[in-house]
């Protein structure tokens, strides 16, 4: 069974040991629009197994639904290698993408009342 | 069944981008971590910065590959909303990123060291020119010297609208408390806007 060793690829020092760019090979535009808000999800319908390290690895960090931004951190590369590899699963049929969010309205009083509410509460 | 969608056709939480901007070393990843649900975590958005070449993101000689990064934080703070925190890179040669990445924000928080006051003015002038509400957050560098409020205000030349506070960013209630404040003045300003749609700049 292939295993999923991406940290063996990371040193500290030098960082990715695999060009980001290698990842795609060599693609900067996703064939699907994606935002760094946007929310991807697995749809279970693809096996993991059956991918390439990193599709793999960013398929099995969206199981539940997460940011494009946070999968990119996550696997420690660019945000527009990281969309080129999602659009790519989403193409598959292995990822649901969600519409970008919404850009919050800053005159939004219901919002900025939970905002202030939820801070308070957290914290 | 997994989900009731109740009558409401949203079944996302509504994600806010928050930026934190400020100059070079200014504690952005310290603040982000502060008050994230998740470790920080960090990426690269924009290849086309021109000081670093085109597409050789991870140059070994590159000592700088790290500040290129962006970092990026969450908080849930309930059904409906989640916080969605942004630190921009801090100098001068990634400028050119911050358009992309503002997109959409909501408002920001400038985090500002009053050892290098200076280091904060290109955020403060990004956000005036870009219409993005913002207020100024003081780090407190241990040895660095306590200055007043409207000492600081005068030195930045900042509007009088535009809340300025304390923080340390190695605490999370601290940080909170400076997105406390930012909220609370966007409520400020979105309940003047709503009493007096016509007569704008009333305060200055």
């Amino acid at each position: 069974m292939p295993r999923l060793e991406e940290e063996q690829w990371y040193d500290d020092d030098a960082g990715r040991l695999v060009r980001p760019f290698l990842v795609t090979r060599g693609r900067t535009a996703p064939t699907v629009e994606l935002d760094l808000l946007s929310l991807v999800q697995s749809t279970g319908a693809v096996e993991p197994t059956k991918l390439d390290l990193d599709h793999a690895h960013a398929l099995q960090l969206c199981t539940m639904k997460i940011s494009v931004a946070e999968v990119a951190g996550l696997m420690r590369l660019p945000a527009t290698v990281t969309k080129v590899l999602l659009a790519d699963l989403i193409d598959a049929g292995a990822l649901l993408a969600h519409e970008p969010l919404p850009a919050a309205d800053p005159e939004d009083l219901k919002m900025l009342e939970a905002l202030l509410h939820g801070l308070q509460q957290r914290f | 069944m997994a989900y009731n969608n109740d009558s409401d056709s949203r079944s996302a939480p509504v994600g806010i981008k928050l930026l934190i901007a400020g100059g070079f070393g200014v504690g952005k990843t310290t603040f982000v971590g502060a008050v994230s649900e998740i470790t920080p975590v960090t990426t690269e958005e924009t290849l086309t910065v021109a000081s670093i070449g085109t597409d050789d993101l991870r140059d070994i000689k590159d000592k700088t590959t790290t500040t290129v990064a962006m970092d990026f934080g969450r908080l849930t703070l309930d059904d409906s909303y989640v916080l969605y925190l942004f630190g921009m890179p801090g100098q001068e040669r990634f400028w050119s990123m911050w358009n992309e990445m503002s997109d959409g924000a909501l408002a920001a928080v400038v985090l500002t060291d009053t050892r290098r006051l200076g280091d904060c003015f290109s955020a403060i002038d990004f956000f005036e020119h870009r219409r993005i509400p913002f207020i100024v957050a003081l780090n407190s560098f241990d040895d660095a010297p306590v200055y007043e409020i409207a000492e600081v205000r005068a030195a930045l030349d900042l509007p009088s609208h535009v809340p300025v506070v304390h923080c340390d960013a190695r605490e999370s209630r601290s940080s909170a408390q400076v997105l406390v404040s930012l909220v609370r003045y966007l409520l400020t300003s979105a309940t003047h806007m709503s009493r007096s749609t016509t007569s704008l700049g009333a305060g200055q």
